[in-house]
C-alpha cells in the first residue's frame, strides 16, 4: 500500500504552483500581466480618491539572464489614496487581503493581483519589493518578501518619512523576470486602451530602452463613483449566503431578508420564505446546511423580487466614453464616432450596463487595413486576449449583418464595447474574454445595431456627399470648356458666363455638407 | 472650267464652316440663356439602323436623341464635341487636312478632353457627322490612307496650291494613293468604260504589271481590305457620276464576301451618311463555286469563318440569290480560297483566263 501524505497549503503557496492562472505563464505574458494588475490598483486607489490618476510607470533592464528573458526593474507611482500604514504588509504580502470585497463595480475584486505580481517577482528573482505610501501623513517605506508558506508578510526594513510636500499615494518597485521585447506590443495596446477608456488618467510610460510614451488626459471629468449595495437574492450562492448567516444579528429569516439583500421589503421576504418553505419567523441560526441550499435555488427561480440595483455599477458615460475614444484614435472632426449607453440590465441577479461604439472615417481608414477592429473592456480594463471567443466577437462576426448598414467587408470600422458588472461573465479565470450570456450577447448585440444604424446614415451621406463634389467637380471642369469653345467656334471674343448653370448644380450641395458633420441622431438610440 | 470646280469646292468648303458656325451660336446661347447646353440628332444605336431596300444601303430612322450637358456621363463627349467641331472649323479655315489619328493626337494635351482612344475620337467625329449631317471628309478629316487607283482618269486638284493642276491617273505605276487631295479633286475625263476594284495590294500591282487596265479598259482600285469610305465614294463618283459599271474581286472567304459588300450596300456605321454605297456594283470573285470549278488550293473553313458566313445569311443585305448560294456553298465544302491561289495555274492566268471569263460570264 502506498502512503499517502495529507497536507494543506496556503492559498499563496496555492497561487505559487498555478501562477498561470492569474495570467503569469511565461515570461512575455509576466510582465504585461504584472503592469495590468499594477496599473488596475493604482486606477482604483486614484477613483476612490476621486482624484484625476497621474501614473507613471518604468520598466529598466537589470541584467539579462541565461534563458534569453531579463531581469527587470518596474515602477509603478500613483496619487492615489494611500495605504494607511499598518496595511501596507497584508495588502501586498498577503493573497485574498484587500478593500475591495464591497458589492460596487471595481477593477480588482479577489486581493489577489497585486500581491501575486509581487509574489513571481519573488520566485523569479529572489529581491524584495519596496512599497511606498503615504494617506496625507508621514510617508511608509517598507522593504518586504512574502512567506509563501504561512501567506504571511515577511518586512525586512520599515522606514518612516518626512511628507513636507503633502505628497500623497502609492509607489510599488520589485524585480521580476520578463521578456520584454514580447510583451511590447501587448504593454502598448493595454496602456493605448487603458488610456481610451479612462480619458481623466495621465499615464506616464518609460520603456527598458528609454522610450518615453504619454497618454495625456483629455478631461477632468470623472465618472461617478458607483455605491456599495447589497447583494440582490438572484445573484446570491451558497457560500456568501453561509457567511451572511453567520455574521448576521437578525432574529428572523424575514429580517434577515430585508437586512441583507437589495429590495426585499416585508411582503416579499415573506412570499418568498413562502415558496422557499421557511417558516418567516425561523432564526438564521437554525438553518440546517441543506435548508440554505433551498432557499439560494429558490432566491434563483422567485421572479418577484425588484430588479437589481444598477447604482454600484459605474460606466464611462456617452461623453467620456467619446473623448476617450476620439483622444486615442485621433479623430477628427469630420470622422464618426457614435456612442450608446444601454439602460442597466441584468444576468443571473448581477446588474450590468452595456456600451458600445462605433468610429469610422478617414481616420481610421488610415489607421487601419480595412474591416473591423473590435476594442473589448470589461469594467474599464481592455481585453486582449482570445478575441474570436468571446462575446463581443461573436456579435460582430454572427449577429450583425453590416451590410444592412452599408458596410462591406473592407469597410475600415472601430467597434468598442465596454461592460460593466458587479460581475463581469468571464469565460476563464484568466479574465481575458466574457462568456456569451443570452443577457449579455442580446444587449451588445442592442447596442451595436443601435450606433450602427447612425453609422449607416453616415456612410449613405457620405456616399451622396462624394458623388455631388465628383458631380460638381466634372461640370466645373467640363462647363467653362463648352463655353470656351462655343464662343470660339461662333467667333465671340468672350465665353459665355457659366457661373449660374455650376450653381445650379451645386444648389444642394451645402446642405448634403451641413448635415455629415452632425452624427445622425435616432429616435429611440439609447435604451 | 476649272474656275468653276474650285470655286464649287470653295462654296462646299464655306457651307460647312457656316453648319460648325452655327453649332457654336446655339450652343453659346442656350448657355446665355442659363441653359444647359444640348444637341439633337439621329440616333445611331442598333434599333435605329434600318436596311432600306429601295436605296439598298443601311440607313438611320426617325428616332433622334438629345446630347446633353446636363447628364453627368454625357458632358464629357459633349464638350468633346464642341471641342471637335471647333477644330474642324480651324482645318476648314487655315485650309489643312487631318486624319483620324491625328484628331486624335491633337485633342491630346487639351486638359479634360482628351479622348482616351482612337475608338473615342473616331466617334465623336461620326456624332459630328449626324449632328451636321455631314460627312468627315467635308471637314477635312481624312481616314489614314492605304488605299489607291491607277488607270486612264484625269483629275483636277482644288486643294491649296494644286488648285486647277492635273494629273493623268496612269502617270505612276503604283498607283494614286488615295487621300485627301485626289477625294476632293473632280473627275475630268476617263476612257476606261469599267472600273475593278480588288481587295489586295499585291494582286493590284500584278495588275498594273500585265496592263490589265488596258486589257481590260478598266479603272484599278485597291482597297487594302475593308475600303476605306473615302475609297468607296470615289467608287460611287465612277459609277454614278461617269456611268462606269463596277466589279469588285476579292479573297473567297466571309471576310473578302463581306469587303464586296460593303462597297455595294454600305455599313452599318456609315448609316448616317449617303454616297458611299454603289448598290450597281457587282462582286466577280472569287466565288465558293470557283473554288470548285477552278479546283484552287483551299484552306479549311475556321468556326470563326463559319460562324461569321452563318451571322451573313441572316443579313438583310445578303438576301439575294447569289449571295445566298456562294455562302451556302461555302459552308458546303468547308473550305475558301485566297487571291493568290491563281499562281498555281501561273503568275498571269488570273488576267488571262480567269477575269475575262467571269467578266464575259456576266
Ligand atoms: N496603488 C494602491 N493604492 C492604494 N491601495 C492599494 C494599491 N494597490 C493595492 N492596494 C490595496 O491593496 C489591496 C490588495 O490589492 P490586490 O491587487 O492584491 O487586490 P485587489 O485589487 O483588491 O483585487 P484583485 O485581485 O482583483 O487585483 C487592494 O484591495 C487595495 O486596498
Ligand atoms: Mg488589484
Amino acid at each position: 500500500m502506498t502512503e499517502v501524505e495529507y497536507q494543506s497549503i496556503s492559498p499563496s503557496d496555492f497561487f505559487y504552483r498555478n501562477r498561470e492562472i492569474a495570467g503569469f505563464s511565461n515570461p512575455s505574458r509576466a510582465i504585461y500581466a504584472a503592469v495590468r494588475e499594477l496599473v488596475e490598483n493604482s486606477l482604483d486607489a486614484c477613483e476612490a480618491r476621486r482624484v484625476p490618476p497621474n501614473i507613471y510607470l518604468r520598466i529598466t533592464e537589470v541584467a539579462a539572464s541565461e534563458t534569453g528573458s531579463s531581469i527587470y526593474t518596474l515602477r509603478i507611482e500613483d496619487n492615489g489614496t494611500g495605504v494607511p500604514a499598518e496595511h501596507i504588509p497584508h495588502c501586498f504580502g498577503q493573497v485574498f487581503y484587500g478593500s475591495k470585497y464591497t458589492l460596487k463595480q471595481a477593477r480588482g475584486t479577489f486581493g489577489l493581483g497585486g500581491t501575486i505580481t509581487i509574489l513571481y517577482g519573488q520566485i523569479t528573482t529572489h529581491k524584495p519589493v519596496r512599497i511606498t505610501s503615504s494617506t496625507g501623513g508621514d510617508i511608509h517605506e517598507y522593504e518586504m518578501m512574502i512567506d509563501i508558506e504561512h501567506n504571511r508578510p515577511l518586512i525586512l526594513k520599515h522606514t518612516v518619512l518626512d511628507n513636507k510636500k503633502g505628497w500623497r499615494g502609492t509607489a510599488v518597485e520589485l524585480q521580476l523576470e520578463g521578456d520584454y521585447s514580447r510583451s511590447r506590443y501587448r504593454l502598448y495596446e493595454y496602456l493605448k486602451q487603458t488610456a481610451m477608456v479612462n480619458p481623466y488618467a495621465d499615464i506616464t510610460f518609460v520603456d527598458p530602452r528609454g522610450r518615453l510614451y504619454r497618454f495625456k488626459r483629455a478631461t477632468e471629468q470623472m465618472p461617478p463613483l458607483p455605491k456599495p449595495v447589497k447583494p440582490h437574492p438572484h445573484g446570491i450562492d451558497v457560500e456568501t449566503f453561509r457567511r451572511l448567516v453567520a455574521i448576521t444579528k437578525a432574529r428572523s429569516m424575514k429580517a434577515f431578508m430585508m437586512e441583507h439583500f437589495q429590495g426585499v421589503g416585508p411582503t416579499t421576504a415573506e412570499k418568498f420564505l413562502r415558496a422557499a418553505k421557511i417558516n418567516p419567523k425561523a432564526k438564521p441560526s437554525s438553518l440546517k446546511p441543506e435548508d440554505i441550499v433551498r432557499l439560494v435555488r429558490a432566491a434563483r427561480e422567485f421572479n418577484d423580487f425588484i430588479r437589481p440595483d444598477p447604482s454600484c455599477l459605474s460606466p464611462i458615460g456617452v461623453e467620456l466614453l467619446e473623448t476617450g475614444i476620439r483622444k486615442e484614435l485621433n479623430l477628427r472632426e469630420d470622422d464618426f464616432l457614435k456612442v450608446v449607453q444601454r439602460k442597466p440590465a441584468t444576468y443571473l441577479g448581477f446588474p450590468f450596463i452595456v456600451e458600445a461604439a462605433i468610429a469610422h472615417g478617414k481616420s481610421i481608414a488610415k489607421q487601419s487595413r480595412g474591416g473591423i477592429t473590435i476594442y473589448r473592456f470589461a469594467n474599464r480594463i481592455p481585453l486582449l486576449f482570445d478575441e474570436s471567443s468571446g462575446v463581443v466577437w461573436k456579435v460582430v462576426n454572427r449577429n450583425i449583418n453590416w451590410a444592412t448598414y452599408k458596410v462591406s467587408s473592407d469597410t475600415p470600422l472601430v467597434v468598442v464595447v465596454h461592460v460593466c458588472s458587479t460581475k463581469i461573465p468571464y469565460k476563464t479565470v484568466g479574465k481575458e474574454y466574457m462568456a456569451d450570456q443570452p443577457e449579455v450577447e442580446r444587449e451588445i448585440t442592442n447596442a451595436l445595431r443601435s450606433a450602427a444604424r447612425s453609422l449607416r446614415l453616415y456612410i449613405a451621406r457620405s456616399i451622396r456627399l462624394a458623388h455631388e463634389k465628383r458631380r460638381l467637380n466634372i461640370f466645373g471642369k467640363y462647363l467653362p470648356k463648352i463655353a470656351e469653345f462655343s464662343a470660339k467656334l461662333s467667333d465671340r471674343e468672350e465665353p459665355p458666363d457659366v457661373r449660374p448653370l455650376l450653381a445650379a448644380v451645386s444648389a444642394s450641395l451645402p446642405e448634403v455638407e451641413k448635415k455629415i458633420s452632425e452624427v445622425p441622431q435616432i429616435v429611440g438610440q439609447d435604451s | 472650267m476649272s474656275d468653276k470646280i474650285v470655286s464649287d469646292a470653295e462654296k462646299q468648303r464655306e457651307s460647312v464652316e457656316l453648319y460648325l458656325k452655327q453649332l457654336g451660336n446655339i450652343i453659346y446661347e442656350q448657355i446665355e440663356n442659363r441653359e444647359f447646353p444640348w444637341i439633337m440628332m439621329q440616333s445611331r444605336s442598333t434599333d435605329n439602323i434600318i436596311y432600306d431596300p429601295d436605296l439598298r444601303q443601311y440607313v438611320l430612322g426617325d428616332r433622334m436623341i438629345r446630347r446633353h450637358s446636363r447628364n453627368i456621363r454625357h458632358i464629357r463627349p459633349f464638350t468633346q464635341l464642341v471641342w471637335t467641331a471647333w477644330f474642324a472649323r480651324e482645318l476648314l479655315r487655315l485650309r489643312k487636312t487631318s486624319t483620324l489619328r491625328e484628331v486624335y493626337y491633337s485633342a491630346r494635351g487639351q486638359r479634360d478632353i482628351e479622348f482616351k482612344n482612337q475608338a473615342e475620337s473616331d466617334n465623336i467625329i461620326t456624332d459630328l457627322e449626324t449632328a451636321l449631317n455631314t460627312p468627315r471628309e467635308e471637314f477635312n478629316i481624312f481616314p489614314e490612307e492605304r488605299s489607291a487607283i491607277f488607270g486612264d482618269l484625269t483629275i483636277e486638284y482644288t486643294v491649296p496650291g494644286y488648285e486647277g493642276k492635273r494629273m493623268n491617273l496612269t502617270e505612276h505605276p503604283d498607283g494614286v494613293m488615295i487621300g485627301p487631295a485626289l477625294t476632293s479633286s473632280k473627275f475630268v475625263e476617263t476612257s476606261a468604260d469599267k472600273v475593278l476594284v480588288i481587295e489586295k495590294g499585291a494582286m493590284f500591282t500584278r495588275l498594273v504589271e500585265e496592263q490589265a487596265h488596258e486589257q481590260f479598259n478598266a479603272i484599278l482600285i485597291h482597297t487594302a481590305g475593308q475600303s476605306p469610305r473615302s475609297t468607296r465614294s470615289i467608287i460611287h463618283r465612277l459609277n454614278r457620276d461617269h456611268g462606269l459599271p463596277v466589279y469588285i474581286f476579292t479573297d473567297g472567304d466571309p471576310w473578302g464576301v463581306h469587303i464586296a459588300m460593303v462597297i455595294i450596300s454600305g455599313s452599318a456605321n456609315a448609316a448616317h451618311l449617303r454616297g458611299l454605297a454603289t448598290p450597281e456594283a457587282k462582286w466577280i470573285g472569287v466565288w465558293a463555286t470557283d473554288i470548285i470549278k477552278y479546283k484552287l488550293p483551299t484552306e479549311n473553313l475556321t468556326d470563326y469563318d463559319v460562324k461569321r458566313l452563318k451571322e451573313l445569311t441572316a443579313d438583310p443585305r445578303y438576301k439575294e440569290e447569289l449571295w445566298q448560294r456562294e455562302i451556302a456553298t461555302f459552308l458546303k465544302i468547308g473550305k475558301k480560297a485566297e487571291l493568290e491561289a491563281f499562281s498555281r495555274y501561273g503568275l498571269t492566268y488570273i488576267v488571262d483566263e480567269y477575269l475575262p471569263a467571269k467578266l464575259e460570264g456576266l
